[in-house]
């Protein structure tokens, strides 16, 4: 049936698949800006992985090197800050956000809870070009005025009159059209989330990773706006002579903080919680099981957004909070554990006694609960204030938070990615070569990761490109986990292409009967148009 | 096998039509932020001017869509309505907490003053009972009039659909009116410190939405001449009339926190 469809001409044009680049460039269908926003987030991952690659070869050894051989971008320290600052925001606005959210977002959401399409098709498409103005904004901004060095977080002074140049502001521009487009995203998906779902399918019912789109985009509504004012002023002090992060002026660098934070924090569940998501699909689809706790979970997720909201200023201890406030965020950070744990405990439940299969999304998701705790715990010790002062600013932060990003968001979106890639493509994946994937990503991200605590611990700065050499042997042992992982990620792109030249086919639901939701009631690939009848509880 | 795809839809969702305007208004976002970028470095406004010009044609062009398929009888059913006003109501809901942002500037300069007081010292202040007072009772009696056109419009009455929104946008534009007087009239500079900058950018950009909110009722009152509204079935006031009272709230926090408290 759907070929006959396919190739009758539509009275409007929206019912069939417009032939051309019209069919992406004026996309109204919620598969198509999906598979769009998952090109993008492979495209900018690779980015921002080469990023990091140039900045941990640079810090394989003490003293200057490779940032030498980047003199034609600037100084050597300036194009070390311009990696960093690329790299966080490239890894979080151009590949993690735009993967778990507009790419298995767009896909699936509507897939699994019955809707033909996303509510606003017109408004889902202007969210995924949006991304391209910003992207050429920030890649470009690289290039001039020797590039915005100013870290992810844009912290003034140092972004207001300590970086004067087009750069930072080219950075900023690219933010607001960042913003804006996952703004509309939010509305979208709230909206059809609300106002979409098939009949039978109540809120109780909803798959979990829908569930987490949901505290997502609710996140992203409330978070992202606070971020927007926060850069416009930034803007305008910089170039309008207003004085909101300026003491001479009577303001305060310390209210930039805040308001980021205030965005920040919430970011960060952003980023994670989609993945927690797919992880309760894939544990329980390979698990044979139903997920464990099902309200508990979605419940869980709706406390982690609430609690993300009101713990915003652990990120700022060392910037002079007097002692209760940060007691309160020390109490208030802790509480996070709680609903965290929940997750945790009830995906280990949901495999307890399962029958389950280690196929490569459950060893993605298995090796994402596991490396994911171990980000979580050394938050839980971060989470102190006392405790902070000593590693604030230093590679334990950056090892905790590559735990809990790196290794949960990252695990996250590979395990969305062979979980529903036969959905998607119609086509199934190389298991060995997703294994070995699996496997050296899994060594490479480890030693990367776990020897910055140690580095942390005994007092190592982040964001300096050199250091005494009492540091050089874990850092070199870093740098080779670097290695490793771009290995992974060569083998993950060989697996694309080998999926892409096969032959096989896969049917609706290659993985049997622990796949109860509804994406796998229609066919392999995805049909251009689904479910144009509900489905029926 | 169905040759009419129409049948195929048994869902009351609206399936909009491929469009060429989201891609065409992120590629005028791109000149509007690259001329921006070059106006806020010496260059001249003329780039950034022409993005503003493509974005508003895109929006006109894009909206004109969106009227169209509210008045073709099929698309905007009430499942699809009860969609859009959930977009709308979200969307407002972003624009608080952009104002949040501004509103915590002020009171964290205003709360804990650099100089130990609020206004800073040497800053002469707007009189609150003065103008602001009056924009204030204009607001709140364009609210008033937006009610009694949106009473018009469920009584089916046109005439008091058109005459009050027309009151509502004269009263819009005479709030405009009056903060640009004030503006001009204030004693202090945009870029004198932290009292200007908080005053001027949250009541700036509260004023920027006081003009969009004017100009979305003015979309509504040609809308309601050609009589495109039915008692049932008028999402685009409904739209409107609420980002009218969002705006009207700001405001009264505005005038409550910065002109009055403030002063």
């Amino acid at each position: 049936m759907s070929t006959a469809t396919e190739q009758a001409t539509p009275p409007n044009g929206a019912d069939h698949k417009p032939r051309g680049m019209g069919r992406w460039l004026f996309s109204t269908n919620h598969k198509d800006i999906g598979t769009m926003y998952l090109i993008f987030a492979v495209v900018f991952g690779l980015v921002g992985a080469l990023f990091s690659v140039l900045v941990r070869m640079e810090m394989a050894a003490p003293g200057i090197q490779v940032m030498n051989w980047l003199f034609f971008l600037g100084e050597p320290n300036q194009v070390f800050n311009v990696l960093i600052t690329g790299h966080g925001l490239i890894m979080v606005f151009f590949m993690v956000m735009p993967a778990l959210i507009g790419g298995f977002g767009n896909w699936f959401v509507p897939l699994m809870i019955g809707a033909p399409d996303m509510a606003f098709p017109r408004m889902n498409n202007i969210s995924f070009w949006l991304l391209i103005p910003s992207a050429l904004l920030l890649v470009g901004s690289i290039f001039v005025d020797g590039g915005p060095g100013v870290g992810w977080t844009v912290y003034a002074p140092l972004s207001t009159v300590g970086a004067p140049g087009a750069a930072v502001d080219m950075a900023i521009l690219s933010l607001h059209l960042a913003g804006a487009s996952s703004i509309l995203g939010a509305i979208n998906f709230i909206t059809t989330i609300f106002n979409m779902r098939a009949p039978g399918m109540t809120l109780h019912k909803m798959p979990l990773y829908v569930w987490s789109v949901l505290v997502t985009a609710f996140l992203i509504l409330l978070a992202m706006p606070v971020l927007a004012g926060a850069i416009t002023m930034l803007l305008t002090d910089r170039n309008f002579g207003t004085a909101f992060f300026d003491a001479a002026g009577g303001g305060d660098p310390v209210l930039y903080q805040h308001l980021f934070w205030f965005f920040g924090h919430p970011e960060v569940y952003i980023l994670i919680l989609p993945g927690f998501g797919i992880i309760s699909q894939v544990v329980s689809t390979f698990s044979r099981k139903p997920i464990f706790g099902y309200l508990g979970m979605a419940y869980a997720m709706v406390a982690i957004g609430f609690v993300g909201f009101i713990v915003w200023a652990h990120h700022m201890y060392a910037s002079g909070l007097d002692v209760d406030t940060r007691a309160y965020f020390v109490a208030g950070t802790l509480v996070i554990a709680v609903p965290t744990g929940i997750k945790i405990f009830s995906w280990i439940a949901t495999m307890w006694g399962g029958s389950i299969r280690f196929a490569t999304p459950m060893i993605f998701a298995m090796g994402m609960i596991f490396l994911f705790t171990l980000g979580g715990v050394t938050g839980v010790v971060i989470a102190n204030a006392g405790i902070d002062i000593a590693v604030h600013d230093t590679y334990y932060i950056v090892g905790h938070f590559h735990y809990t990003m790196s290794m949960g968001a990252l695990f996250g979106i590979f395990t969305g990615f062979y979980y529903w890639i036969p959905k998607m493509t119609g086509r199934p994946y190389s298991e060995l070569l997703g294994k070995i994937h699996f496997w050296l990503l899994f060594v490479g991200v480890n030693l990367t990761f776990f020897p910055m605590h140690f580095l942390g611990l005994a007092g190592m700065p982040r964001r300096i490109p050199d250091y005494p050499d009492a540091f050089a042997g874990w850092n070199m042992v870093s740098t080779l986990g670097s290695y490793i992982s771009v290995l992974g990620t060569a083998v993950f792109l060989v697996l694309i292409y080998k999926m892409f030249r096969s032959k096989e086919r896969v049917g609706a639901n290659p993985w049997g009967e622990g796949a109860t939701t509804l994406e796998w009631t229609v066919p392999s690939p995805a049909p251009f148009h689904t479910h144009q009848t509900p489905p029926r509880s | 096998m169905m040759a009419d795809t129409h049948s195929d839809q048994n869902h009351p969702y609206h399936m909009v039509a491929p469009s060429p305007w989201p891609v065409l208004g992120a590629g005028a976002a791109l000149v509007l932020a690259g001329g921006a970028i070059v106006f806020m470095h010496d260059g001249g406004p003329w780039i950034m001017l022409a993005g503003v010009a493509a974005l508003l044609y895109v929006m006109f062009r894009w909206w004109a869509d969106v009227i169209r398929e509210a008045e073709d009888g099929h698309s905007h059913n009430p499942i699809v309505r009860i969609g859009l006003r959930y977009g709308m109501a979200l969307f407002i809901v972003s624009e608080v907490m952009f104002f949040f942002g501004f509103f915590w500037a002020f009171f964290g300069a205003s709360l804990f003053p650099a100089g130990g007081v609020w206004p800073p010292q040497g800053v002469e202040v707007l009189e609150p009972f003065d103008w602001p007072l009056l924009n204030t009772f204009i607001l709140l009696a364009s609210g008033a009039t937006l009610t009694w056109a949106h009473h018009g419009l469920i009584e089916d009455d046109r005439r008091d659909l058109v005459q009050g929104l027309a009151a509502t946008i004269t009263l819009g534009i005479t709030f405009t009116a009056i903060q640009a007087y004030e503006y001009s009239h204030a004693a202090f500079g945009f870029t004198e410190g932290i009292y200007p900058t908080t005053f001027y950018m949250a009541t700036g950009f509260h004023g920027f939405h006081v003009i969009i909110g004017t100009i979305f009722l003015t979309v509504c009152l040609v809308r309601a001449v050609k009589g495109h509204f039915k008692p049932d079935h008028h999402v685009g006031f409904e739209a409107a009339a609420w980002y009218w009272h969002f705006v009207d709230v700001v405001w009264l926090f505005l005038f409550f926190s910065i002109y009055w408290w403030g002063s």
